[in-house]
Protein backbone atom coordinates (compact mmCIF):
# COMPACT_ATOMS: atom_id res chain seq x y z
CA UNK A 1 0.00 0.00 0.00
CA UNK A 2 1.06 3.64 -0.39
CA UNK A 3 -0.35 6.95 1.29
CA UNK A 4 0.20 10.04 0.29
CA UNK A 5 -1.07 12.84 2.14
CA UNK A 6 -2.33 15.80 -0.16
CA UNK A 7 -4.40 17.55 3.06
CA UNK A 8 -3.20 17.99 6.27
CA UNK A 9 -4.75 21.51 8.23
CA UNK A 10 -7.63 21.34 10.19
CA UNK A 11 -10.84 23.09 10.48
CA UNK A 12 -9.79 25.71 7.87
CA UNK A 13 -7.47 26.17 4.66
CA UNK A 14 -4.35 27.91 5.99
CA UNK A 15 -2.57 29.10 3.07
CA UNK A 16 0.15 31.64 3.08
CA UNK A 17 4.28 31.94 3.98
CA UNK A 18 3.54 30.79 7.83
CA UNK A 19 2.31 27.33 6.98
CA UNK A 20 4.20 26.93 3.31
CA UNK A 21 5.90 23.64 4.66
CA UNK A 22 3.18 21.65 6.13
CA UNK A 23 0.53 23.13 3.89
CA UNK A 24 -2.91 24.99 4.18
CA UNK A 25 -5.58 22.40 2.52
CA UNK A 26 -7.64 20.76 4.42
CA UNK A 27 -7.58 16.34 4.90
CA UNK A 28 -7.72 14.26 2.47
CA UNK A 29 -5.40 11.06 2.49
CA UNK A 30 -4.64 8.84 -0.97
CA UNK A 31 -4.27 5.66 -0.88
CA UNK A 32 -3.21 3.06 -3.36
CA UNK A 33 -3.90 -0.37 -2.89
CA UNK A 34 -0.97 -3.10 -4.07
CA UNK A 35 -3.14 -3.37 -7.25
CA UNK A 36 -3.14 0.68 -7.63
CA UNK A 37 -7.09 1.10 -6.46
CA UNK A 38 -7.35 4.00 -6.03
CA UNK A 39 -8.86 4.93 -2.04
CA UNK A 40 -9.75 8.56 -0.96
CA UNK A 41 -10.18 9.56 2.90
CA UNK A 42 -11.59 12.32 3.04
CA UNK A 43 -12.24 15.13 0.83
CA UNK A 44 -10.76 18.63 2.12
CA UNK A 45 -9.41 21.22 0.26
CA UNK A 46 -6.52 18.82 -0.29
CA UNK A 47 -8.83 16.77 -2.93
CA UNK A 48 -8.33 19.36 -5.41
CA UNK A 49 -4.56 19.17 -6.37
CA UNK A 50 -4.93 15.32 -5.71
CA UNK A 51 -7.93 15.41 -8.84
CA UNK A 52 -5.06 17.47 -10.77
CA UNK A 53 -2.75 14.40 -10.45
CA UNK A 54 -5.47 11.94 -11.35
CA UNK A 55 -6.53 13.61 -14.97
CA UNK A 56 -2.80 12.47 -17.07
CA UNK A 57 -4.53 8.67 -16.52
CA UNK A 58 -8.26 8.64 -17.27
CA UNK A 59 -10.78 7.01 -16.70
CA UNK A 60 -10.52 7.33 -12.75
CA UNK A 61 -12.05 4.90 -10.38
CA UNK A 62 -12.32 6.60 -7.17
CA UNK A 63 -13.44 5.61 -3.61
CA UNK A 64 -13.95 8.26 -1.37
CA UNK A 65 -14.42 7.32 2.04
CA UNK A 66 -15.29 10.39 3.81
CA UNK A 67 -14.52 10.46 7.47
CA UNK A 68 -17.70 13.08 8.88
CA UNK A 69 -19.72 15.62 6.95
CA UNK A 70 -17.64 19.14 8.66
CA UNK A 71 -16.75 21.16 6.12
CA UNK A 72 -12.85 20.54 6.33
CA UNK A 73 -13.40 17.30 5.33
CA UNK A 74 -16.23 17.58 2.25
CA UNK A 75 -15.27 21.34 0.84
CA UNK A 76 -13.75 20.14 -2.01
CA UNK A 77 -15.52 17.35 -3.17
CA UNK A 78 -17.32 19.54 -6.03
CA UNK A 79 -13.92 20.33 -7.16
CA UNK A 80 -13.17 16.61 -7.31
CA UNK A 81 -12.74 16.87 -11.26
CA UNK A 82 -12.93 13.34 -12.40
CA UNK A 83 -17.04 13.78 -11.24
CA UNK A 84 -17.01 15.95 -14.04
CA UNK A 85 -15.86 13.86 -16.61
CA UNK A 86 -17.47 10.94 -18.54
CA UNK A 87 -16.63 7.51 -18.03
CA UNK A 88 -14.89 7.92 -14.51
CA UNK A 89 -16.48 6.34 -11.76
CA UNK A 90 -16.47 7.80 -8.24
CA UNK A 91 -18.12 6.03 -5.20
CA UNK A 92 -18.86 8.09 -1.99
CA UNK A 93 -19.22 6.07 1.10
CA UNK A 94 -19.87 7.59 4.61
CA UNK A 95 -22.13 7.81 7.76
CA UNK A 96 -25.76 7.45 8.21
CA UNK A 97 -26.63 11.04 9.22
CA UNK A 98 -28.97 10.90 12.40
CA UNK A 99 -30.64 14.15 12.58
CA UNK A 100 -31.24 14.21 9.06
CA UNK A 101 -31.99 10.62 8.68
CA UNK A 102 -30.35 10.56 5.24
CA UNK A 103 -27.68 8.43 3.81
CA UNK A 104 -23.86 9.96 2.53
CA UNK A 105 -25.85 11.24 -0.60
CA UNK A 106 -26.75 14.11 2.09
CA UNK A 107 -23.01 15.20 1.24
CA UNK A 108 -23.50 16.29 -1.95
CA UNK A 109 -26.97 17.55 -1.86
CA UNK A 110 -26.33 20.04 0.16
CA UNK A 111 -23.26 21.46 -1.46
CA UNK A 112 -24.94 20.69 -4.94
CA UNK A 113 -27.33 23.77 -4.64
CA UNK A 114 -28.15 26.35 -6.51
CA UNK A 115 -27.04 29.14 -3.61
CA UNK A 116 -23.46 27.68 -3.82
CA UNK A 117 -22.05 25.72 -6.53
CA UNK A 118 -22.98 25.95 -10.24
CA UNK A 119 -23.53 22.63 -11.23
CA UNK A 120 -26.19 20.84 -10.31
CA UNK A 121 -25.88 16.58 -9.21
CA UNK A 122 -27.51 15.60 -11.90
CA UNK A 123 -25.07 18.00 -14.44
CA UNK A 124 -22.41 15.38 -12.91
CA UNK A 125 -20.77 13.82 -16.02
CA UNK A 126 -18.96 10.77 -14.03
CA UNK A 127 -20.81 7.84 -12.72
CA UNK A 128 -21.30 8.16 -9.18
CA UNK A 129 -22.62 6.03 -6.14
CA UNK A 130 -23.40 6.52 -2.91
CA UNK A 131 -22.67 4.19 -0.32
CA UNK A 132 -24.10 4.51 2.77
CA UNK A 133 -21.49 2.62 5.79
CA UNK A 134 -22.60 -0.02 8.37
CA UNK A 135 -20.34 0.49 11.34
CA UNK A 136 -17.88 -2.36 11.36
CA UNK A 137 -19.15 -3.95 8.25
CA UNK A 138 -15.61 -3.99 5.58
CA UNK A 139 -15.97 -3.02 2.66
CA UNK A 140 -13.78 -4.51 -0.20
CA UNK A 141 -11.96 -2.32 -2.67
CA UNK A 142 -10.18 -4.76 -5.00
CA UNK A 143 -7.57 -5.99 -2.92
CA UNK A 144 -7.94 -3.74 -0.45
CA UNK A 145 -10.35 -3.65 2.57
CA UNK A 146 -11.82 -0.55 4.24
CA UNK A 147 -13.57 -1.02 7.80
CA UNK A 148 -15.29 1.78 9.39
CA UNK A 149 -15.03 2.28 13.04
CA UNK A 150 -17.46 4.82 15.08
CA UNK A 151 -15.02 7.33 16.44
CA UNK A 152 -16.25 10.49 19.03
CA UNK A 153 -16.79 13.76 17.25
CA UNK A 154 -19.94 16.16 17.27
CA UNK A 155 -20.98 14.68 14.31
CA UNK A 156 -21.01 11.04 13.87
CA UNK A 157 -17.30 10.21 12.70
CA UNK A 158 -16.04 6.89 11.01
CA UNK A 159 -12.62 5.93 11.40
CA UNK A 160 -10.99 3.89 8.62
CA UNK A 161 -9.29 0.83 9.03
CA UNK A 162 -7.32 -0.44 5.42
CA UNK A 163 -5.71 -3.54 4.74
CA UNK A 164 -4.39 -5.08 1.68
CA UNK A 165 -2.16 -7.81 1.73
CA UNK A 166 -1.13 -8.22 5.51
CA UNK A 167 -0.44 -4.63 5.95
CA UNK A 168 -3.15 -1.96 7.58
CA UNK A 169 -3.22 1.54 8.35
CA UNK A 170 -6.13 3.46 10.43
CA UNK A 171 -6.87 6.85 10.18
CA UNK A 172 -9.00 8.23 12.87
CA UNK A 173 -10.42 11.27 10.82
CA UNK A 174 -11.91 13.64 13.79
CA UNK A 175 -11.20 11.90 17.13
CA UNK A 176 -11.94 13.51 20.65
CA UNK A 177 -10.88 10.39 23.01
CA UNK A 178 -13.99 9.93 25.22
CA UNK A 179 -14.29 11.52 28.97
CA UNK A 180 -16.49 11.61 32.01
CA UNK A 181 -19.20 13.95 31.36
CA UNK A 182 -20.07 13.85 35.73
CA UNK A 183 -17.61 14.91 38.29
CA UNK A 184 -16.24 12.03 40.58
CA UNK A 185 -18.45 13.07 43.52
CA UNK A 186 -22.03 12.90 41.08
CA UNK A 187 -23.25 8.86 41.34
CA UNK A 188 -23.60 7.96 37.71
CA UNK A 189 -19.74 8.44 37.40
CA UNK A 190 -18.32 4.94 38.23
CA UNK A 191 -21.21 3.80 35.77
CA UNK A 192 -20.16 6.43 32.91
CA UNK A 193 -16.74 5.92 33.68
CA UNK A 194 -16.56 1.84 33.09
CA UNK A 195 -18.50 2.52 29.84
CA UNK A 196 -16.03 4.92 28.33
CA UNK A 197 -12.91 2.73 29.84
CA UNK A 198 -14.93 -0.29 27.31
CA UNK A 199 -15.73 1.86 24.75
CA UNK A 200 -11.67 2.90 24.56
CA UNK A 201 -10.85 -0.32 25.31
CA UNK A 202 -12.94 -1.77 22.03
CA UNK A 203 -11.99 0.97 19.90
CA UNK A 204 -8.20 -0.11 20.90
CA UNK A 205 -8.97 -3.66 19.56
CA UNK A 206 -10.73 -2.37 16.54
CA UNK A 207 -7.89 -0.44 15.18
CA UNK A 208 -5.19 -3.39 16.57
CA UNK A 209 -1.74 -3.21 15.54
CA UNK A 210 -1.33 -1.18 12.21
CA UNK A 211 1.87 -0.18 9.69
CA UNK A 212 0.71 3.09 10.07
CA UNK A 213 -1.80 5.02 12.84
CA UNK A 214 -2.76 8.46 11.11
CA UNK A 215 -4.27 10.45 14.06
CA UNK A 216 -5.96 13.82 14.80
CA UNK A 217 -3.66 15.97 17.13
CA UNK A 218 -4.77 19.07 16.34
CA UNK A 219 -3.96 20.64 20.12
CA UNK A 220 -1.56 20.58 22.56
CA UNK A 221 -2.28 19.07 26.06
CA UNK A 222 -2.40 22.73 27.25
CA UNK A 223 -4.40 24.03 24.69
CA UNK A 224 -6.64 21.28 25.31
CA UNK A 225 -8.53 22.51 28.37
CA UNK A 226 -10.08 25.12 26.32
CA UNK A 227 -11.53 22.72 23.38
CA UNK A 228 -13.12 20.33 25.23
CA UNK A 229 -15.97 18.74 23.31
CA UNK A 230 -14.58 20.17 20.19
CA UNK A 231 -14.16 16.46 19.16
CA UNK A 232 -10.17 16.73 18.86
CA UNK A 233 -7.28 14.75 20.25
CA UNK A 234 -3.77 15.95 21.00
CA UNK A 235 0.01 14.90 20.18
CA UNK A 236 -0.36 13.17 23.56
CA UNK A 237 -3.65 11.12 23.04
CA UNK A 238 -2.52 10.52 19.92
CA UNK A 239 0.85 9.23 20.85
CA UNK A 240 -1.05 7.29 23.85
CA UNK A 241 -3.22 5.51 21.43
CA UNK A 242 0.04 4.53 19.22
CA UNK A 243 1.37 2.91 21.91
CA UNK A 244 -1.62 1.08 23.54
CA UNK A 245 -2.69 -0.26 19.95
CA UNK A 246 1.34 -0.99 19.19
CA UNK A 247 0.90 1.31 16.02
CA UNK A 248 4.84 0.61 13.85
CA UNK A 249 4.33 4.16 12.96
CA UNK A 250 2.24 7.21 13.80
CA UNK A 251 1.86 10.47 11.92
CA UNK A 252 0.43 13.11 13.39
CA UNK A 253 -2.54 15.41 11.60
CA UNK A 254 -5.04 17.75 11.66
CA UNK A 255 -2.71 21.00 12.36
CA UNK A 256 -4.29 23.48 14.16
CA UNK A 257 -4.94 26.41 11.21
CA UNK A 258 -3.55 29.26 13.63
CA UNK A 259 -0.09 27.12 13.70
CA UNK A 260 2.39 28.39 11.90
CA UNK A 261 5.00 25.67 10.65
CA UNK A 262 7.93 26.72 13.26
CA UNK A 263 5.03 26.73 15.83
CA UNK A 264 3.82 23.15 14.71
CA UNK A 265 7.43 21.98 15.00
CA UNK A 266 7.89 23.20 18.75
CA UNK A 267 5.02 21.94 20.28
CA UNK A 268 5.52 18.21 18.07
CA UNK A 269 8.97 18.68 20.00
CA UNK A 270 7.59 19.36 23.04
CA UNK A 271 5.28 16.17 23.06
CA UNK A 272 8.23 14.01 22.03
CA UNK A 273 10.04 15.32 25.11
CA UNK A 274 6.91 14.03 26.99
CA UNK A 275 7.44 10.90 25.61
CA UNK A 276 11.29 10.24 24.86
CA UNK A 277 10.49 6.48 24.35
CA UNK A 278 7.27 6.55 22.16
CA UNK A 279 7.40 2.94 20.59
CA UNK A 280 7.43 3.73 17.06
CA UNK A 281 8.38 6.09 14.52
CA UNK A 282 6.42 9.58 14.97
CA UNK A 283 6.11 12.57 12.10
CA UNK A 284 4.28 15.54 11.78
CA UNK A 285 1.77 15.05 8.48
CA UNK A 286 2.60 17.26 5.79
CA UNK A 287 1.45 17.86 2.01
CA UNK A 288 3.15 15.60 -0.25
CA UNK A 289 4.06 13.15 2.37
CA UNK A 290 4.44 10.17 0.41
CA UNK A 291 4.58 6.58 2.53
CA UNK A 292 5.15 3.46 1.16
CA UNK A 293 3.93 0.10 3.81
CA UNK B 1 -53.20 -11.88 23.20
CA UNK B 2 -55.17 -10.78 19.87
CA UNK B 3 -52.75 -9.84 16.70
CA UNK B 4 -52.78 -6.05 15.68
CA UNK B 5 -53.10 -5.53 12.22
CA UNK B 6 -50.75 -3.87 10.27
CA UNK B 7 -52.59 -0.83 9.99
CA UNK B 8 -53.12 -0.23 13.31
CA UNK B 9 -49.70 -0.75 14.05
CA UNK B 10 -48.14 1.31 10.93
CA UNK B 11 -50.47 4.21 12.40
CA UNK B 12 -49.21 3.49 15.99
CA UNK B 13 -45.52 3.38 14.69
CA UNK B 14 -46.05 6.63 12.69
CA UNK B 15 -47.59 8.88 15.34
CA UNK B 16 -43.94 8.14 17.71
CA UNK B 17 -42.10 9.27 14.73
CA UNK B 18 -44.09 12.47 15.04
CA UNK B 19 -44.71 12.56 18.75
CA UNK B 20 -43.71 15.51 20.71
CA UNK B 21 -41.92 15.20 24.08
CA UNK B 22 -43.33 16.55 27.65
CA UNK B 23 -43.50 20.21 27.73
CA UNK B 24 -41.16 20.36 31.05
CA UNK B 25 -38.36 18.76 28.99
CA UNK B 26 -39.01 20.71 25.62
CA UNK B 27 -38.44 23.70 27.46
CA UNK B 28 -35.71 23.04 29.68
CA UNK B 29 -33.64 21.47 26.44
CA UNK B 30 -34.63 24.55 24.55
CA UNK B 31 -33.32 26.77 27.32
CA UNK B 32 -30.22 25.20 28.41
CA UNK B 33 -28.89 24.71 24.60
CA UNK B 34 -29.14 28.35 24.53
CA UNK B 35 -26.25 28.72 26.57
CA UNK B 36 -23.06 26.80 24.28
CA UNK B 37 -21.60 26.20 28.19
CA UNK B 38 -24.14 23.93 29.43
CA UNK B 39 -23.12 21.30 31.32
CA UNK B 40 -23.48 18.23 29.47
CA UNK B 41 -24.42 16.04 32.37
CA UNK B 42 -27.04 18.79 32.91
CA UNK B 43 -28.45 17.93 29.52
CA UNK B 44 -28.35 14.34 30.21
CA UNK B 45 -30.42 14.90 33.26
CA UNK B 46 -33.03 16.29 31.10
CA UNK B 47 -33.27 14.18 28.51
CA UNK B 48 -33.37 11.08 30.47
CA UNK B 49 -36.30 12.31 32.24
CA UNK B 50 -38.42 12.34 29.40
CA UNK B 51 -40.14 9.23 27.93
CA UNK B 52 -40.11 10.47 24.26
CA UNK B 53 -36.91 12.06 23.95
CA UNK B 54 -35.00 8.76 25.57
CA UNK B 55 -37.32 6.31 23.36
CA UNK B 56 -36.45 8.18 20.58
CA UNK B 57 -32.36 8.51 21.18
CA UNK B 58 -32.72 4.94 21.94
CA UNK B 59 -34.46 3.93 18.82
CA UNK B 60 -31.75 5.90 16.43
CA UNK B 61 -28.66 4.31 18.08
CA UNK B 62 -30.01 0.69 18.00
CA UNK B 63 -30.63 1.11 14.47
CA UNK B 64 -28.48 -1.20 12.14
CA UNK B 65 -26.88 1.32 10.78
CA UNK B 66 -24.34 1.20 14.17
CA UNK B 67 -24.69 -2.45 14.52
CA UNK B 68 -23.19 -1.99 18.05
CA UNK B 69 -22.03 -5.08 19.28
CA UNK B 70 -24.36 -4.67 22.56
CA UNK B 71 -27.80 -2.78 22.53
CA UNK B 72 -27.65 0.18 24.16
CA UNK B 73 -30.00 0.76 27.10
CA UNK B 74 -29.71 3.99 28.61
CA UNK B 75 -29.47 7.79 27.39
CA UNK B 76 -25.90 7.40 28.85
CA UNK B 77 -24.58 5.01 26.88
CA UNK B 78 -26.01 7.15 23.98
CA UNK B 79 -23.85 9.54 24.90
CA UNK B 80 -20.55 7.66 25.02
CA UNK B 81 -21.67 6.30 21.24
CA UNK B 82 -22.88 9.01 20.07
CA UNK B 83 -21.37 12.22 21.27
CA UNK B 84 -23.22 14.84 23.36
CA UNK B 85 -23.69 16.82 20.12
CA UNK B 86 -25.52 14.13 18.45
CA UNK B 87 -27.71 13.61 21.26
CA UNK B 88 -28.17 17.16 22.02
CA UNK B 89 -29.14 17.54 18.41
CA UNK B 90 -31.77 14.78 18.60
CA UNK B 91 -33.65 16.17 21.59
CA UNK B 92 -33.39 19.39 19.87
CA UNK B 93 -35.06 18.07 17.25
CA UNK B 94 -37.88 16.40 19.33
CA UNK B 95 -38.33 19.65 21.05
CA UNK B 96 -38.75 21.16 17.63
CA UNK B 97 -41.94 18.99 17.17
CA UNK B 98 -43.34 20.77 19.96
CA UNK B 99 -44.70 19.80 23.70
CA UNK B 100 -47.19 16.97 24.07
CA UNK B 101 -50.35 17.97 24.25
CA UNK B 102 -51.82 17.34 27.72
CA UNK B 103 -53.88 14.47 27.62
CA UNK B 104 -55.91 14.91 30.92
CA UNK B 105 -59.11 12.63 31.55
CA UNK B 106 -60.69 11.90 35.01
CA UNK B 107 -59.13 9.21 35.05
CA UNK B 108 -55.08 9.91 33.51
CA UNK B 109 -53.51 12.89 33.48
CA UNK B 110 -50.20 13.14 31.18
CA UNK B 111 -48.07 14.81 33.77
CA UNK B 112 -49.36 12.59 36.41
CA UNK B 113 -48.44 9.67 34.07
CA UNK B 114 -44.71 11.03 34.04
CA UNK B 115 -44.04 11.06 37.66
CA UNK B 116 -45.43 7.76 37.62
CA UNK B 117 -42.98 6.64 35.16
CA UNK B 118 -40.01 8.88 36.53
CA UNK B 119 -41.07 7.23 40.21
CA UNK B 120 -41.31 3.49 38.83
CA UNK B 121 -37.67 4.27 37.34
CA UNK B 122 -36.09 5.65 40.55
CA UNK B 123 -37.15 3.17 42.28
CA UNK B 124 -36.57 0.05 39.79
CA UNK B 125 -32.78 1.35 39.42
CA UNK B 126 -33.36 1.42 43.86
CA UNK B 127 -34.43 -1.61 44.29
CA UNK B 128 -31.61 -3.25 41.42
CA UNK B 129 -28.94 -1.61 43.35
CA UNK B 130 -30.13 -3.10 46.37
CA UNK B 131 -31.20 -6.67 45.58
CA UNK B 132 -30.04 -7.33 42.21
CA UNK B 133 -27.22 -5.65 41.38
CA UNK B 134 -25.20 -8.89 40.03
CA UNK B 135 -27.92 -9.87 37.97
CA UNK B 136 -28.99 -6.41 36.16
CA UNK B 137 -28.12 -3.20 35.78
CA UNK B 138 -29.26 -0.26 37.88
CA UNK B 139 -29.44 1.82 34.48
CA UNK B 140 -30.95 -0.68 32.50
CA UNK B 141 -33.54 -0.72 35.40
CA UNK B 142 -34.31 2.94 35.63
CA UNK B 143 -35.08 3.20 31.61
CA UNK B 144 -37.16 -0.09 31.76
CA UNK B 145 -39.44 1.98 34.40
CA UNK B 146 -39.42 5.17 32.14
CA UNK B 147 -40.73 3.68 29.34
CA UNK B 148 -42.99 0.66 30.59
CA UNK B 149 -46.24 2.40 30.38
CA UNK B 150 -45.21 4.37 27.02
CA UNK B 151 -47.79 2.39 25.18
CA UNK B 152 -50.31 4.43 27.07
CA UNK B 153 -48.88 7.73 26.01
CA UNK B 154 -49.29 6.22 22.48
CA UNK B 155 -52.56 5.52 22.83
CA UNK B 156 -53.47 9.18 24.51
CA UNK B 157 -51.49 10.62 21.33
CA UNK B 158 -52.69 9.07 18.62
CA UNK B 159 -56.35 7.01 19.99
CA UNK B 160 -57.42 9.30 22.56
CA UNK B 161 -61.13 8.17 22.32
CA UNK B 162 -60.55 4.67 22.71
CA UNK B 163 -57.99 5.06 25.14
CA UNK B 164 -60.80 7.21 27.31
CA UNK B 165 -63.42 4.59 26.99
CA UNK B 166 -61.14 1.85 28.20
CA UNK B 167 -59.89 3.91 30.97
CA UNK B 168 -63.20 4.82 31.76
CA UNK B 169 -64.36 1.13 31.53
CA UNK B 170 -61.29 -0.05 34.19
CA UNK B 171 -61.83 2.59 36.83
CA UNK B 172 -66.12 1.40 36.84
CA UNK B 173 -65.41 -1.74 36.86
CA UNK B 174 -62.57 -1.66 38.70
CA UNK B 175 -60.34 -4.37 36.76
CA UNK B 176 -56.99 -3.35 35.25
CA UNK B 177 -56.61 -0.85 32.97
CA UNK B 178 -54.92 -3.63 30.10
CA UNK B 179 -58.08 -6.21 30.28
CA UNK B 180 -60.31 -2.86 29.20
CA UNK B 181 -57.37 -2.27 26.82
CA UNK B 182 -57.82 -5.09 25.48
CA UNK B 183 -61.25 -5.30 24.86
CA UNK B 184 -61.89 -1.69 23.00
CA UNK B 185 -58.32 -1.06 21.39
CA UNK B 186 -57.49 -5.20 20.97
CA UNK B 187 -54.57 -4.88 22.13
CA UNK B 188 -52.73 -2.96 25.42
CA UNK B 189 -50.25 -0.79 26.38
CA UNK B 190 -47.83 -3.17 27.08
CA UNK B 191 -48.22 -5.90 23.81
CA UNK B 192 -48.00 -2.19 21.93
CA UNK B 193 -44.86 -0.62 24.02
CA UNK B 194 -42.80 -4.12 23.63
CA UNK B 195 -44.40 -4.48 19.55
CA UNK B 196 -42.64 -1.01 19.02
CA UNK B 197 -39.47 -1.87 21.07
CA UNK B 198 -39.13 -4.80 19.56
CA UNK B 199 -39.94 -2.97 16.10
CA UNK B 200 -36.52 -0.74 17.22
CA UNK B 201 -34.62 -3.54 17.79
CA UNK B 202 -34.26 -2.50 22.07
CA UNK B 203 -32.05 -4.56 23.81
CA UNK B 204 -34.39 -8.31 24.38
CA UNK B 205 -34.47 -8.09 28.36
CA UNK B 206 -36.24 -4.13 27.57
CA UNK B 207 -38.86 -5.67 25.34
CA UNK B 208 -39.31 -8.07 28.02
CA UNK B 209 -40.31 -5.97 30.95
CA UNK B 210 -42.33 -3.47 28.70
CA UNK B 211 -44.21 -7.11 27.31
CA UNK B 212 -44.21 -8.58 30.60
CA UNK B 213 -44.83 -5.47 33.32
CA UNK B 214 -48.54 -7.35 33.84
CA UNK B 215 -47.88 -10.42 33.07
CA UNK B 216 -48.38 -12.43 36.80
CA UNK B 217 -46.91 -15.84 35.61
CA UNK B 218 -43.67 -15.22 34.54
CA UNK B 219 -40.54 -16.44 35.84
CA UNK B 220 -38.86 -14.05 38.19
CA UNK B 221 -36.14 -12.13 36.33
CA UNK B 222 -33.91 -9.71 38.15
CA UNK B 223 -34.74 -6.62 35.50
CA UNK B 224 -38.44 -7.18 35.41
CA UNK B 225 -39.09 -8.22 39.12
CA UNK B 226 -37.60 -4.79 40.41
CA UNK B 227 -39.68 -3.12 37.30
CA UNK B 228 -42.65 -4.81 38.74
CA UNK B 229 -42.23 -4.16 42.34
CA UNK B 230 -41.51 -0.89 42.08
CA UNK B 231 -44.94 0.05 39.83
CA UNK B 232 -46.40 -1.64 42.77
CA UNK B 233 -45.36 0.40 45.29
CA UNK B 234 -45.90 3.56 43.30
CA UNK B 235 -49.22 2.52 42.67
CA UNK B 236 -49.93 1.63 46.02
CA UNK B 237 -48.76 4.72 47.45
CA UNK B 238 -50.30 6.57 44.58
CA UNK B 239 -46.85 8.58 43.41
CA UNK B 240 -48.03 9.50 40.16
CA UNK B 241 -50.92 7.48 37.95
CA UNK B 242 -51.02 5.96 35.12
CA UNK B 243 -54.76 5.17 34.63
CA UNK B 244 -54.43 1.44 36.25
CA UNK B 245 -55.34 2.38 40.77
CA UNK B 246 -53.41 -0.36 42.53
CA UNK B 247 -55.72 -3.64 43.44
CA UNK B 248 -55.20 -5.59 46.73
CA UNK B 249 -55.34 -8.97 44.95
CA UNK B 250 -51.62 -7.88 42.92
CA UNK B 251 -50.32 -8.22 46.32
CA UNK B 252 -50.55 -12.31 45.69
CA UNK B 253 -48.71 -12.09 42.08
CA UNK B 254 -45.77 -9.62 42.90
CA UNK B 255 -41.85 -11.29 42.68
CA UNK B 256 -41.13 -12.71 45.90
CA UNK B 257 -37.54 -12.03 45.97
CA UNK B 258 -38.22 -8.81 47.85
CA UNK B 259 -40.09 -10.54 50.54
CA UNK B 260 -43.95 -10.75 50.89
CA UNK B 261 -44.01 -7.34 52.77
CA UNK B 262 -44.77 -4.37 50.37
CA UNK B 263 -44.47 -1.83 53.52
CA UNK B 264 -41.54 -3.78 54.28
CA UNK B 265 -39.36 -3.37 51.00
CA UNK B 266 -40.23 0.48 50.91
CA UNK B 267 -38.93 0.95 54.81
CA UNK B 268 -35.76 -0.55 53.48
CA UNK B 269 -35.39 2.72 51.18
CA UNK B 270 -35.67 5.06 54.37
CA UNK B 271 -37.13 8.55 53.29
CA UNK B 272 -38.62 7.40 50.02
CA UNK B 273 -39.18 11.66 49.39
CA UNK B 274 -35.52 11.68 48.97
CA UNK B 275 -34.87 9.57 46.15
CA UNK B 276 -38.45 10.38 44.79
CA UNK B 277 -37.37 14.31 45.23
CA UNK B 278 -35.55 14.63 41.38
CA UNK B 279 -38.60 12.82 39.86
CA UNK B 280 -41.11 15.03 42.06
CA UNK B 281 -39.45 18.55 41.26
CA UNK B 282 -39.34 17.58 37.54
CA UNK B 283 -42.53 16.45 37.04
CA UNK B 284 -44.16 19.25 39.60
CA UNK B 285 -42.52 22.10 37.79
CA UNK B 286 -44.06 20.76 34.83
CA UNK B 287 -47.33 20.93 36.49
CA UNK B 288 -46.86 24.29 37.51
CA UNK B 289 -45.47 25.50 34.28
CA UNK B 290 -48.74 23.97 32.38
CA UNK B 291 -50.35 26.73 33.94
Amino acid sequence: MRVKMWGVRGSIPSPGPRTVRYGGNTTCIEVRSDEDRLIILDAGTGIFPLAQSLLARLPVEANIFITHTHWDHIQGLPFFVPLHIPGNVVRIHGAFDLITQQGVEHVMNVQLQYSYFPIREAELKAAVEYLTLTVGEPVRVGDATVTPILMNHPVTNLGYRIECNGKALFFTGDHEPWRNIYAPEDPPWAEYQALIEQRQADLDAAIGPVDLLIVDAAYTVAEYPQKIGWGHGTFDTGLELARRTGARRLLCTHHEPTRSDDELERVFAEALARHPDPGCEVMLAYEGLEITL
Amino acid sequence: MPQLSPELERRLTAAVDRMPAFPKSVQTILAMTRDSNCLPKQLVGVIEKDPVMTLRILRVINSAYYALPNKIGSVGQAVVYLGLNTIKNLALACAAAGALPRFHTDFFDSQQYLLHSLAVASLARLLCEKHTRSEADPGDCYVAGLLHDFGKVVFAHTMAAEFTLALGIAAQEGKPLYLAEQEVIGADHAFVGALLAKKWQFGEALVACIRDHHAADVAPQAMLDCLRMADAICRKQSIGAAGNPWREEEMAELPTRFGSDLDAVVAGFGDLNKHLAEAQTFAQIGIGERG
